[in-house]
């Protein structure tokens, strides 16, 4: 190989990494390690001054290679590329040793973590000169994105982005869009009327002329890459023509399946089997449920419903259908369930009548909900004491360890819808701590205080039936320690909300596997970086958004919504987009045409070429994970920016010290 | 005294293993990035290569890696179903049992080489995995392949392309 000179550029990162590792002893070895003809120190290589470094050396030093030893190179290796670029570098003849995730940070000892910090950086610079040039690899992006999920933050991005000219597929599960919010009563702490903010955007969606609505469907398959995935949908049968349908719900009225629990009441009323789920619906259609019809089911009935539907929309023999859908970018959207709260067996949740989930009050109070609006026990009397029992499932290790964000606001809007409605009733709060962190949020918070409700500082014990005093015959009992007072207190109460939290999606990583990214821990999906790319996910070019990513209220929703749109538009909006050109190549004059490689690859990159018997990488389609060079008994399939010589010289440089 | 000599006296004390971790970009190598960011504490003793997936690892890195002085080799992939190629992790599940098997016909012990599941939200177990794989070798004790075996480890640049020429007849 030829003679190259290796720039080495040591980054302290302020104290990250200088007060961990000894920056000069390994700047002092690096200067004599073979190649390396400058090795320089910086107290912040990421620094424009930094970055110039590089670039001088590059233009007045003649350096042909560059090593930043510094953060890892998901942060900044593509800072530094491009400034050696800038510099007429070749931006693939630079690399990264990460000494600081990897080695400062992790490391207690001094001694140790500068010797580990020799063998990291020691590994690059073995590398280095067997790296080629590589051209970052041009592809056209399709235009068009795709949102899974029609909550609030799935209906947001969709309008941004069709305001903006883009054509936006949105992808619903259930029959109508709008999600959690379009269940609330009110919203926290404005008490705006959910549906009096949330259907105008529902209506506008199904409205907008850029916005291809998929309701009742779900993504089956999602196969391509940045700018041009390919998307299989599968639009459910909903057993009604949606082009004759007028959402009149006279087939519901007829329908003689009558006690379906509705999904949107919480079970708490029943529907048909042919329904609509609430009266804003958007789309206004009708769907037959297969798993309750009786003419679905194989059972007898008359079908009233089709007798009493005028423009005859009602079709037993419709079948799902899969579409086929290419979009470049695509947002996630799909939301959370509430945490459900029969696991905690101690607050008798599905045991003891009254005992209820926040979500299930929410209809209670809501006006077109299973009550009018009136909040009333299961015997239809209105509750004269209330308790409302926060961080269920929260906050707790047995079952959901992290903060959910927003019980806390929404039990002080429950407490103050009580209040609203039967002032006479008392309403007691079991909190452990208050955290009203929002924009106006402590203010009501501050107004509650003032509205006669009871707040008790402890965590509930129990929820029981077992009656102890005449008072507390006929009721529901919650135990719990004032913690503010140091007593056990025992609340006779009508009616227990139990404040439950947001968990993932059961099939959150079910989901995560069809998109090709990760789930965090607590199970939410993963961001690309906590802080800085919020809204982005390890796969370029699909984006999340609001309560899938992690718990939070509306109008950090409908902001990460917003970010998650400008992110897709930003991609989208580019003819072209660059992809990293780390992908295989097969020599076909080494090749034997085994077709070992031609069945392993994940991505059927790898066809058979009988005339010249020998297998080719189409190259479009190659992802790059290098699963055939490491298969091929030959070593003939090599991967570009990871060959088996660059990784041999790693293993050898790492073990030199 | 001087850093390295305090280093050489410390080292005497206790067998410090020399190992190599091939970490996959999407999951294991942000796992680890996360113990850093979470500032977990473990061993200096693992050295992380990067591979896009850990289907990329060949069995002859993990054989270079130990003719080269280390006493033991990590791959760390993407848990099953959660491989950004879809199933290269497969191909690495999938050979792994090969590979024991070949170190024990080389006579040397399995548990050198091991194989684990890190995704990017695991900077905890990255730490814990690194913790104890350091502390197993150091009981194992060290390797030192090439001196048992006066192995002539292959220079860089050879090894795959000199091995199928050797093979094919001219």
């Amino acid at each position: 190989m030829a003679e190259e000179k290796i720039g080495v550029y040591i980054c302290h990162c302020g104290t990250n990494i200088a007060g961990t590792v000894d920056v000069e002893e390994v700047t002092r070895w690096a200067a004599e390690q073979p190649n390396v003809a400058i090795a320089r120190e910086y107290k912040y290589m990421c620094s424009d001054p930094g970055q110039d470094l590089i670039k001088q050396d590059i233009k007045e030093n003649g350096i042909t290679r560059a090593v930043v030893a510094a953060c890892s190179p998901t942060m900044h290796e593509p800072t530094f590329r491009k400034a050696a670029g800038d510099g007429g570098l070749n931006p693939y003849l630079l690399q990264m040793a990460n000494i600081r995730e990897h080695c400062s940070w992790v490391t207690i000892d001094h001694d140790a973590a500068t010797e580990k910090a020799k063998r990291i950086l020691g590994a690059q610079i073995h590398r280095l000169p067997l790296n080629v040039p590589l051209q970052p690899i041009e592809v056209p992006v399709n235009p068009n994105v795709m949102v899974v999920g029609g909550g609030i933050a799935g209906i947001e991005a969709a309008l941004k982005l069709a305001a903006t000219g883009k054509k936006v597929y949105l992808v619903e599960r259930d029959p109508s869009i709008g999600g959690h919010m379009a269940m609330f009563d009110k919203t926290f702490p404005t008490l705006d009327c959910a549906a009096c903010i949330l259907t105008p955007k529902m209506s506008a969606a199904g409205k907008e002329p850029n916005i291809e609505m998929l309701a009742y469907s779900e993504v089956t398959q999602v196969d391509g890459y940045v700018g041009n995935f390919k998307v299989k949908v599968k639009k459910k049968a909903r057993f009604i023509d949606t082009d004759k349908c007028t959402g009149c719900a006279l087939c519901t009225e007829a329908c003689v399946v009558r006690k379906v629990p509705s999904e949107f009441d919480m079970g708490l009323s029943k529907r048909a089997a042919a329904y609509i789920p609430f009266p804003q619906a958007v789309p206004l259609r009708a769907t037959i449920d297969p798993t309750r019809c009786l003419t679905l089911t194989g059972k007898k009935c008359k079908q009233p419903c089709v007798a009493a539907c005028g423009p005859e929309a009602i079709d037993f023999e419709q079948k799902d259908e899969e579409l086929e859908l290419e979009v470049g970018a695509i947002i996630m959207a799909t939301g959370f369930q509430l945490w459900d709260p029969t696991p905690e067996t101690r607050y008798s949740y599905g045991k003891l009548d009254n005992v209820i989930s926040s979500l299930e009050f929410e209809r209670i109070s809501n006006a077109s909900g299973p009550t009018g609006g009136h909040i009333v026990c299961k015997n239809g009397e209105a509750p004269k004491s209330v308790a409302i029992l926060h961080c269920v499932g929260s906050r707790d290790d047995n079952h959901q360890e992290f903060c959910s964000r927003v019980c806390c606001m929404y039990s002080l809007k429950f407490a103050h819808l009580i209040k609203e409605h039967l002032p006479e009733t008392e309403v007691y709060e079991c909190y452990i701590d208050m955290r009203t962190y929002g924009k106006g949020y402590e203010e009501f918070y501050k107004r509650l205080m003032n509205e006669s409700v009871h707040f008790i500082r402890g965590r509930a014990a129990e929820v029981s039936a077992v009656a102890l005093s005449p008072e507390e015959q006929g009721e529901l009992v919650v135990k719990v320690e004032d913690t503010l007072l140091g007593i056990t207190r025992r609340l006779p109460v009508d009616m227990v909300i139990l404040s439950s939290g947001l968990a993932p999606r059961a099939d959150a990583k079910a989901t995560s596997q069809i998109f090709g990214f990760g789930c965090s821990s607590n199970g939410f999906f993963l961001e690309r970086h906590p802080k800085l790319e919020p809204v982005s996910t390890v796969t370029d070019g699909i984006f999340i958004a609001g309560c899938c990513q992690y718990p939070k209220d509306i109008p950090d929703t409908v902001a990460q919504a917003g970010a998650a749109a400008a992110g897709a538009l930003a991609l989208v909006d580019n003819a072209t987009v660059k992809v990293e050109p780390t992908i295989s190549y097969i020599d076909p004059e080494k090749c034997s045409g085994c077709h070992i490689c031609v069945g392993l690859c994940p991505h059927a990159a790898i066809q058979y070429n009988a005339e010249k018997d020998a297998a080719e990488v189409i190259e479009a389609a190659c992802k790059g994970c290098g699963v055939c060079v490491a298969a091929c008994g030959s070593g003939v399939p090599q991967q570009r920016g990871y060959l088996d010589e660059q990784i041999f010289a790693e293993i050898e440089g790492a073990l030199v010290v | 005294m001087t850093a390295a000599s305090e280093k050489e006296s410390r080292v005497s004390d206790q067998f410090e293993p020399r190992l190599i971790g091939f970490l996959c970009r999407w999951c294991s190598y942000n796992g680890a990035d996360l113990a850093g960011t979470s500032r977990m504490k473990y061993p200096p003793n693992l050295v992380p290569i990067k591979t896009n997936c850990s289907g990329r690892v060949d069995p002859t890195h993990i054989m270079k890696a130990l003719a080269e002085g280390a006493d033991g080799v990590l791959i760390a992939g993407c848990h099953p179903g959660d491989c950004h190629y879809i199933n290269g992790n497969y191909r690495t599940a999938g050979r792994f049992p090969l590979m024991h098997k070949l170190l024990e016909q080389l006579g040397l012990e399995p548990g050198r080489v091991r194989l684990e599941w890190v995704s990017a939200a695991e900077g905890d177990k990255f730490a814990r995995v690194v913790t104890e794989f350091t502390e197993e070798i150091r009981a194992l004790g060290p390797l030192g392949w090439r001196t048992q075996t006066d192995v002539d480890p292959a220079k860089p640049g050879t090894a795959a392309s000199d091995r199928v020429e050797e093979a094919v007849p001219a």
